[in-house]
């Protein structure tokens, strides 16, 4: 997929996935938004303001507190001609939801041989005062259903381009937004057809010394870590899949042959997640090319706390990702 | 290709006549019955929950039913699925596994969906069609189109949160949108009364849902009722919740003997055969002429199902996603 945009703003990213609704809605009559708060009060974190006012009340509706109807609105009314977008305000709530989206959603092409477009929009991680039920990060539980897209943005342009695809693609979409970057500005092309592909990893720093492939906020604490490496003439390859499932798994290995070391990083704690199956990947097919063991950097398996600054400390920072990488350095 | 049967009960109108009715009550009656017939021998490589007894619930709900209306039905759907106008011949290919199947023979009986129909699906997961049924109907009214969707449940249906979810959005949202209760009176394997609190047709009344219960044997009170809920969700009434009450004949799976049911009971609801009522309204030749009409389509849906390739497991990866299709 090309970009003809040419201009760019520097937007937050909720401000990038509100562009992404006002474009997909204002191009396709059949694109609707449904969930608590989003119409009306614009959304818990404002992230929908502005969208009844310009589209309606039926095409923008505040649902009542019904996690189940609320996929389930998505599932009957994809099947029947719309294009819906279902917010879950927090990803906790989608356990609620499980059924409607594992054995409804990802099953219906299964089961009919027909496309279910529909969008499921929620928001993981830490970065308020939250606590345990309203912080947490599942990708993983989700990305191991098949017939299911899992998408993760890491920055307000993906957030835009990759949810403008979400929503014109024939597939149920998991769209995980992450709190802690709902602020985070970034420069955001402009158009109607800035579209980003699903399923196509993204390189955001070429290296040679170790593979880092970070997800969510991991991306721009990996980032800054190879820059502070760099300074040591450690090259740093940072690879943001921004879809996890399916996984781009060729760049993923490619990588990893070349460089022969790996440093998976997630918000998520570490057992049964994505970044183990990263490694497994390492394992399975960059074997011979690995010179030490491949090393997770996550958040450690306990509780989200209330308290933010807490929180803020048990999610893995860049000194964490360093860590990490000197430690995969040092494991041949 | 092998040659294509097309039945005379399909489509639009295909059930507004008491003929129409009759037959589709008696096609489903055969389906069900060649099925478990198969299945005892071994032929159905998967659960099956027959309807037998119930017909008249599945046909009357769907007698004003057009094509372009939904129907969300449960793990006990075949009535449903051939009401709305399934191909007796795809869906007994599915049943016995073909390739020919509606879900390629990889579904069975609780994993049918047919969105060209409006059957939005047979399920798995008891109560999880409501949530989809509201869907389906909110996108009805937000597109104005005056379609209605039809959500069939079991009784024990109304124990989920699912349940309680869609009547009250339903309501909120004055959704085209109608609640078929097929209360059957067991749930597995243990008696309503261990499940339901109340009168089903009741619970929608503080949510200002109309409730009704009828006669689920009698296929014209079926029609009535339902009648009066679909011309009220089609003029923007919103829902309406019908309460049929019926009895199935068999367990709840073939293979259940159903050893917890008194015998005089199954006997005094089998006396009350819905399809003995429905013939009734007809006069003897043309009701045998639709028999013989029903026996020759089961024969061949039958013929067509086993001449079909069995399913192997090259199907498997087919339709995750739009790339593997
Ligand atoms: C969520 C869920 N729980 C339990 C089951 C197992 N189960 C299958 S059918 C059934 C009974 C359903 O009873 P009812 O809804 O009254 O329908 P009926 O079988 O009488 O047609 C149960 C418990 C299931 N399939 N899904």
């Amino acid at each position: 997929m090309s970009t003809t945009a040419t201009e760019t703003k520097p937007l937050k990213m909720w401000q990038g996935i509100n562009q992404a609704l006002v474009e997909e809605m204002e191009r396709d009559e059949r694109v609707v938004l449904v969930g608590e708060d989003v119409g009306r009060p614009g959304g818990p974190y404002g992230v929908t303001r502005g969208l009844q006012e310009r589209f309606g009340e039926l095409r923008v509706r505040d649902t009542p507190i019904s996690e189940q109807v609320l996929v389930g609105l998505g599932v009957g009314a994809g099947a029947v001609g719309l294009r819906p977008v279902v917010e879950l305000m927090f990803f906790d709530f989608a356990l609620i939801a499980m059924d409607q989206i594992v054995n409804q959603a990802a099953k219906f092409r299964y089961f009919s041989g027909e496309s279910l477009p529909l969008v499921i929009r929620t928001m993981c991680g830490a970065g308020g005062p939250n606590g345990a039920q309203h912080s947490q990060n599942f990708e993983a539980w989700y990305c191991a259903v098949p017939g299911l897209k899992v998408v993760m943005p890491s920055n307000a342009a993906d957030a835009k381009g990759l949810l403008k695809a979400a929503i014109r693609d024939d597939d149920p979409v998991l769209f995980i937004e992450t709190l802690g970057l709902l602020t985070a500005r970034r420069e955001v092309p402009q158009g109607e057809e800035f579209l980003l592909p699903i399923g196509v990893a993204e390189t955001r720093r070429a290296g040679d010394d170790v593979t880092v492939v970070a997800i969510g906020r991991l991306v721009d604490r990996a980032l800054e870590a190879a820059e502070t490496l760099a300074q040591e003439g450690i090259s740093v390859e940072v690879i943001d899949p921004r879809t996890l499932a399916p996984l781009d798994a060729e760049t993923i290995v490619a990588s990893i042959a070349r460089t022969g070391r790996l440093v998976v990083a997630q918000e998520a704690t570490a057992p049964f997640s994505f970044a183990s199956e990263v490694c497994t990947l390492a394992a399975e097919r960059c074997l011979p090319q690995l010179k030490a063991p491949p090393v997770r950097v996550a958040s450690p398996f306990v509780n989200v706390p209330t308290p933010v600054p807490l929180a803020e400390s048990r999610a893995p920072g860049a000194d964490a990702v360093v860590a990490g990488i000197r430690r995969a350095l040092e494991g041949a | 290709m092998p040659e294509v049967h097309v039945p005379v009960a399909r489509g639009d109108g295909a059930l507004r006549t008491a003929a129409g009715r009759y037959r589709l009550m008696r096609l489903s009656r055969r389906f069900e019955e060649t099925v478990h017939d198969q299945h005892g021998e071994g032929q159905v490589p998967g659960p099956l929950h027959l309807s037998i007894g119930q017909e008249a619930v599945a046909v009357g709900a769907c007698a004003e039913l057009r094509r372009s209306d939904a129907v969300l039905s449960t793990h006990r759907g075949h009535h449903h699925c051939l009401a709305k106008g399934a191909r007796a011949d795809r869906l007994m290919a599915e049943l016995l596994g073909r390739e020919s199947g509606y879900s390629r023979g990889r579904g069975g009986s609780m994993h049918v969906a047919i969105p060209s129909i409006g059957l939005l699906g047979t399920n798995g997961i008891v109560g999880a069609g409501l949530p989809i049924a509201t869907g389906a109907a909110y996108a009805m009214q937000a597109q104005d189109r005056d379609d209605v969707t039809v959500a069939f449940f079991g009784e024990g249906a109304t124990g989920t949160g699912a349940f309680g979810e869609a009547v009250n959005i339903a309501a909120l949202w004055a959704l085209p949108l109608v609640f078929v209760c097929e209360n059957n009176q067991y749930v597995e394997l243990t008696p309503q009364d261990v499940h339901v609190a109340g009168e089903i047709w009741r619970r929608g009344e503080s949510h200002g849902i109309p409730g009704v219960r009828v006669d689920g044997n009698d296929v014209e009170a079926v029609r009535e009722a339902a009648a009066t809920a679909i011309a009220r969700a089609r003029g923007g009434g919103g829902p309406t919740l019908i309460e049929a009450v019926t009895y199935r004949w068999f367990g709840h799976y073939a293979g259940d003997r159903a050893a917890y049911r008194d015998s005089r009971e199954v006997d005094s609801w089998r006396a009350r055969d819905p399809l003995v009522a429905a013939r009734a309204a007809l006069d003897d030749a043309e009701a045998d002429a639709l028999d013989a009409e029903v026996e020759r389509e089961i024969a061949d849906a039958l013929a067509f199902a086993q001449r079909s390739a069995v399913t192997g497991p090259g199907a498997l990866a087919i339709d995750h996603l739009k790339e593997t299709a």
